[in-house]
């Protein structure tokens, strides 16, 4: 996906002449084009061909040259910007409000900028002059202006950008100071814009760019407020008491449950370098942003000039944002979570980055053989007291296909992506004996959690499992999910089945210790 | 008054009399009241509303497209720009050589209307547009009350229409419960005109960078409101301050009003 990395070696060019710029905009019109799916590609390329006329011709009067701006979705990042001077870039941007996916099973009427949630990714150059063009479609339904926190000047463009359905407003700011800002609509009632998705970054590199990295990507936070609670299946509309009451059903990045997980996990190769661009939309939440598994080795602090070295949790406040860089050294699974971890685990704020390449057993050696040590013995935890959701009844495959998302969200951090467990840790769901072997009993565990010695697959494990706040549908999709993966041997668990074994006591703790 | 107003009916010609009367489902006498507006804080003095009459439903393609006959000024092709944008009726069609609406349409609202073609359509039938103050006060009733906003789900059941996209057009008109007044869709069908829809005092930049709208909002937030948590006005209000007169949107309606009561 993002395979520019080696094109990027030009700041070598010593010369400033008209050759070293068609050189430049060759360069970017092929980092663009190594932007699969970016559908912008030919509006770039026909524009830089315009633009070098317009170079040519405007020179001899002082004018800036005219860019038409590469735009792009998360998680992808526009290419580094190579032209060491100022230009006059022009951003179109169009605002939408559509239905989209919030989680498997829910919908919600999404405001955005660009038709996705984060907007898209903006990347300018300290000094450049932007125009500005936000169209609001016409079947908007609301007015959308948008305030941008790189403006320098009253309202960043709100007032200016003010747009009814079907009209474009154009304004122009001068990029006076470098950093990565969050831009977002700014109409009436503005938490309500921005709760429903209406949010994004723009990156204005100093004039000396940024360090060389191998892999850039845009991560951005929000919370969200639904009628239903999480998880609760059909199109949802935005609850008003619960904003005012700062209280999220869903906590997400890149504008959904699962965004960033699974086949769309973010990646990277061993030995390479990652930025991640970290914006934080809220409307609320602040974040407290954190990689399981990884230490950022540089942080530009807010999104500023202020770098800090070896962080592990860096906080991004709600319409703020931070720039984290690290090394990846090991392969592997990087869960990417807002650290005030129930949202994590329960609202949504879990993405991941995949990491390929050799193992060193240096660094990381795996789970070595010890004894498990539990100091929390034999407590469970109860979370919540889930309700059941008024859901349709789903066929086998829409219920693996929605438990998958549970899996990802609740078991996946210990039972592992591929199902294996961790040895001696965390038994195994993948060609489990034990679970195949009781659909109730392993009901009855979801429910109610699980604690003391058990065997599976011929390996005896003695932990803890604290009970999991799913209602009935989750679990039996979850349960579905699990059956009908890893090599297990299938089969199907229906919500009443569930229902049925909610109503009976934690009887089935057998080798309860 | 009533008798001001059946002798300017005597002066319409009998025959549009009764055509009109057909299609239009009457107005709805609103007493005087007093209500505070959003912008308003707490100790602020109320806004009066003197008696006046509201059509009990939004003016529909059937109305507008008589009115056009009668006014071919306001056809679609012959309106100027400074009147109405290009989207002018963008939902007619065009057949034997006039822009019309399909038969489906008709007794769904008017839309793509400027609000030089509204107030023109209400001037026609001796009426005017209701003023912000006018439609705000009928639309703060609930089924039951004159003033039914603090009902649990109100505010609600209105911001469920907001977050529906305007991709289709709107429902028929008239569908709904009647409201306290025995008037319908005022809320979950479309925007409506206002005779006086920028006057109120949100600016483009809905927090505060200008001096006249200090009283609404303060540091981004709207602490200076009477009722913060009211967001369906706050949108309302914010709708009506990004129209210009000529605007043409895809939701925007409007119905008629006019002084006192029968």
């Amino acid at each position: 996906m993002f395979s520019f990395k080696s094109q990027f070696n030009i700041k070598t060019f010593n010369s400033k002449t008209l050759n070293f710029k068609t050189k430049v905009l060759v360069t970017m019109v092929s980092a663009a084009l190594a932007l699969v799916s970016c559908a912008q590609v030919a509006e770039q390329s026909a524009s830089q061909s315009t633009s070098s006329s317009a170079k040519k011709d405007t020179s001899a009067i002082g004018q800036l040259p005219v860019i038409q701006a590469v735009l792009t979705h998360a998680p992808n990042v526009p290419p580094p910007i190579t032209r060491n001077y100022a230009a006059k870039v022009v951003i179109n941007v169009e605002t939408q409000e559509k239905v989209m996916r919030m989680a498997d099973g829910v919908d919600y009427m999404f405001w955005t900028f660009g038709g996705q949630v984060p907007g898209q990714f903006m990347r300018v150059r300290e000094g450049d002059e932007v125009e500005f063009n936000l169209s609001n479609s016409p079947d908007s339904k609301m007015p959308h202006n948008i305030d941008l926190h790189a403006v320098t000047g009253a309202g960043g463009g709100a007032a200016s950008s003010f747009t009814a359905p079907g009209h474009t407003s154009t304004f122009s700011f001068k990029t006076l100071n470098p950093g990565l800002y969050v831009y977002h609509c700014a109409t009436a009632p503005v938490g309500m814009h921005i709760g429903n998705g209406m949010y994004g970054l723009i990156l204005v590199e100093p004039k000396a760019g940024l360090s060389k990295v191998d892999r850039e990507y845009y991560v951005m936070q929000g919370d969200f407020y639904t009628k239903g609670k999480y998880g609760e299946a059909g199109l949802q509309p935005f609850d008003m008491e619960k904003a005012i009451k700062e209280q999220p059903d869903y906590v997400v990045f890149n504008g959904s449950v699962g965004a960033l997980n699974g086949e769309k996990a973010i990646t990277a190769k061993v030995g390479e370098t990652v930025r991640l661009f970290v914006g934080n939309g809220g409307p609320n939440m602040v974040s407290s942003f954190h990689v399981i598994g990884e230490i950022f080795d540089k942080v530009y602090v807010e999104g500023g000039k202020l770098e800090n070295h070896n962080v592990q949790t860096t906080l991004v406040p709600a319409g703020g944002a931070a720039i984290t860089e690290f090394k990846v050294d090991v392969p592997g699974t990087f869960i990417m979570v807002d650290h005030s971890i129930f949202r994590a685990f329960n609202k949504g704020a879990l993405g991941m980055l995949k990491v390929t390449g050799p193992e060193d057993k240096i660094i990381y050696s795996g789970k070595q053989a010890d004894k498990v040590y539990l100091p929390e013995g034999s407590a469970t935890q109860s979370i919540a007291n889930p309700t059941a959701a008024v859901v349709k009844t789903l066929t086998k495959d829409e219920q693996i296909a929605q438990g998958k998302n549970v899996f990802e969200n609740n078991c996946l951090a210990c039972h592992q992506s591929n199902g294996e467990g961790i040895p001696n840790a965390f038994p195994p769901l993948a060609k489990s004996d034990f679970l195949n072997a009781d659909h109730d009993r392993a009901i009855g565990i979801l429910l109610h959690g699980r604690s003391g010695p058990i065997t599976v697959n011929g390996k005896n494990f003695d932990s803890v499992m604290p009970a999991i706040a799913l209602n009935n549908e989750q679990i039996a999709n979850v349960l579905t999910y699990v059956l009908n993966s890893f090599g297990n041997n299938g089969g199907q668990v229906t919500p009443a089945q569930v229902d049925k074994q909610r109503k009976v006591a934690p009887a089935n703790s057998d080798n309860h210790g | 008054m009533l008798r001001y107003c059946l002798a300017l009916m005597m002066f319409i010609p009998p025959s549009t009399w009764g055509q009109d009367s057909m299609a239009n489902h009457g107005m709805a006498n609103i007493t005087a009241g007093e209500y505070r507006p959003l912008y308003l804080s707490f100790d602020s003095p109320l806004v009066s509303v003197a008696p006046f009459k509201l059509d009990k439903q939004p003016i529909t393609n059937r109305e507008f497209q008589q009115f056009v006959v009668k006014n071919p000024k306001w056809q679609r092709d012959a309106v100027p720009s400074l009147f109405a944008e290009n989207a002018y009726l963008n939902h007619w069609e065009k057949s034997a050589n006039q822009y019309q609406p399909s038969a489906t349409d008709l007794e769904k609202p008017v839309i793509y209307v400027s609000w030089y073609a509204a107030q023109a359509y209400c001037q026609a039938q001796q009426k005017r547009l209701p003023t912000v103050a006018e439609w705000e006060y009928v639309a703060q009733a609930s089924f039951t009350q004159k003033d039914g906003s603090q009902e649990k789900d109100y505010n609600q059941n209105i911001l469920d229409w907001y977050a529906k996209a305007a991709k289709q057009q709107p429902a028929e008109v008239g569908k709904d419960e009647a409201n306290y007044w025995g008037v319908h869709n005022m809320h979950g069908l479309i925007w409506e005109w206002t005779e006086d829809f920028n006057s109120n005092l949100i600016s483009g930049e809905s927090r505060d960078d200008s001096s006249v709208n200090k009283d609404l909002y303060c540091a981004s937030g709207s602490a200076g409101a009477v009722n913060p948590s009211d967001y369906a006005a706050f949108m309302r209000y914010g709708f009506r301050s990004s129209l210009n007169a000529k605007f043409t949107l895809s939701s925007l309606g409007f119905r008629c009003a006019a002084d006192g009561n029968d």
